[in-house]
């Protein structure tokens, strides 16, 4: 197991960022399959892991092919460490109920959308074209994630309680999406990825037009400590990758 | 959380490609009209089966009895004129 090189660049960092994000929100949502409360819904879970997953592949293949150093999309993903995943920590935190789980993809979502909407228009191409697939996807998940959201909070006293209480939970890992480095402040220099304001405007507009029709009141901004996207993750990351990674640790190279 | 057994059922029919007619395809619960259509979506379209789907409530479909099958059907078994195969096709036409 090598570690992702101090001196790499920008764009290295900034391309795990997002396909680790995908990555770690596609093992979450598996997670589901078997066990969501009705046959649409575990279909419709595993569809979006199955979307997230398919971009993480591009992300990191794109990933290890700037690395330069021959590790594969496999490699990046089954046989990097705990501090070498840089996901945002919102992605890692354990599903919860139905409820929780929709939340949080709601804000991932969100996120996502904004963000490979600008990504489109990236001077990086490969970027730009990984994003004009994924935005796509995205689209739906916002769709479906959004719909969830406002029927559960605007739905009995018990789902809005369980559901504003998921948000209470998972709001603060939203501030470091928004919360730019030097990664971020370079790819935008270059253009390669838009300035993490303009994010952050689109989709705090998207998440209060969500919060209002679904009767949540928006979470107060609290203080964070979580950095994810510098491989300092909570205690829950390490949980899912042990699951993740085991199969390929234990039979490396193991084809279907 | 409701259980999926207490929404209504819906019927899903989805159209394969432009030109073609919306067939049914199988039926999923919902909460409503909307979150049918995108149980349509996940259930049936996941391996690009259509380009179109309309959903109906199953309550809403009217369906003919089978009790009536004789009286409704029967009778036209032995009106074998209606079907267009006493015509000569002149050779001048090539597609019809």
């Amino acid at each position: 197991m090598s570690a992702v090189p101090q001196a790499s660049g920008s764009r290295l960092r900034y391309v795990l960022r997002l396909g680790d994000a995908s990555l770690v929100l596609a093992q979450r949502l598996g997670e589901w399959i078997g066990h969501a409360p009705a046959l649409e819904e575990d279909l419709g879970l595993a569809n979006t892991a199955l979307d997230l997953l398919g971009q993480a592949r591009m992300l990191l293949a794109y990933a290890g092919e700037i690395e330069g150093k021959g590790r594969s999309e496999d490699d990046l993903a089954f046989l990097r460490g705990e501090r070498e995943f840089l996901n945002p920590t919102l992605v890692e935190q354990p599903n919860g109920d139905f409820g929780q789980s929709i939340v949080r993809q709601l804000l991932v979502d969100a996120w996502q959308l904004e963000l490979y909407e600008r990504l489109a228009h990236s001077s990086d191409a490969r970027l730009a074209a990984i994003a004009a697939k994924a935005v796509k996807e995205t689209r739906y998940h916002f769709r479906y994630s959004a719909g969830w959201v406002v029927r559960l909070g605007d739905g009995t006293p018990e789902s809005h309680e369980r559901v504003q209480r998921a948000l209470e939970l998972l709001w603060p890992y939203t501030r470091e999406l928004f919360d730019a480095d030097e990664v971020d402040a370079e790819m935008a220099r270059e253009l390669a990825a838009p300035q993490l304001a303009d994010v952050q405007d689109a989709w705090n507009a998207r998440i209060d037009a969500v919060l209002a029709e679904a009767t949540l009141p928006r979470p107060a901004e609290r203080p964070f400590s979580w950095y994810g996207k510098r491989g300092e993750h909570g205690e829950h990351l390490g949980h899912v990758l042990a699951e993740m990674q085991y199969l390929h640790r234990a039979h490396p190279g193991a084809t279907w | 959380m409701t259980s999926s057994r207490s929404w209504p059922l819906y019927e899903i029919f989805i159209r394969a490609r432009g030109g073609l007619d919306h067939k049914h395809a199988g039926s999923v619960h919902a909460a409503d009209a909307r979150q049918a259509l995108e149980h349509a979506r996940d259930v049936y379209t996941r391996r690009q089966e259509g380009v179109s789907i309309w959903v109906v409530k199953s309550t809403d479909i009217v369906a003919s009895d089978p009790a009536d099958a004789d009286a409704l059907f029967e009778p036209a078994r032995d009106k074998i004129y209606r079907h267009p195969t006493f015509y000569d096709i002149p050779d001048e036409v090539k597609t019809l």
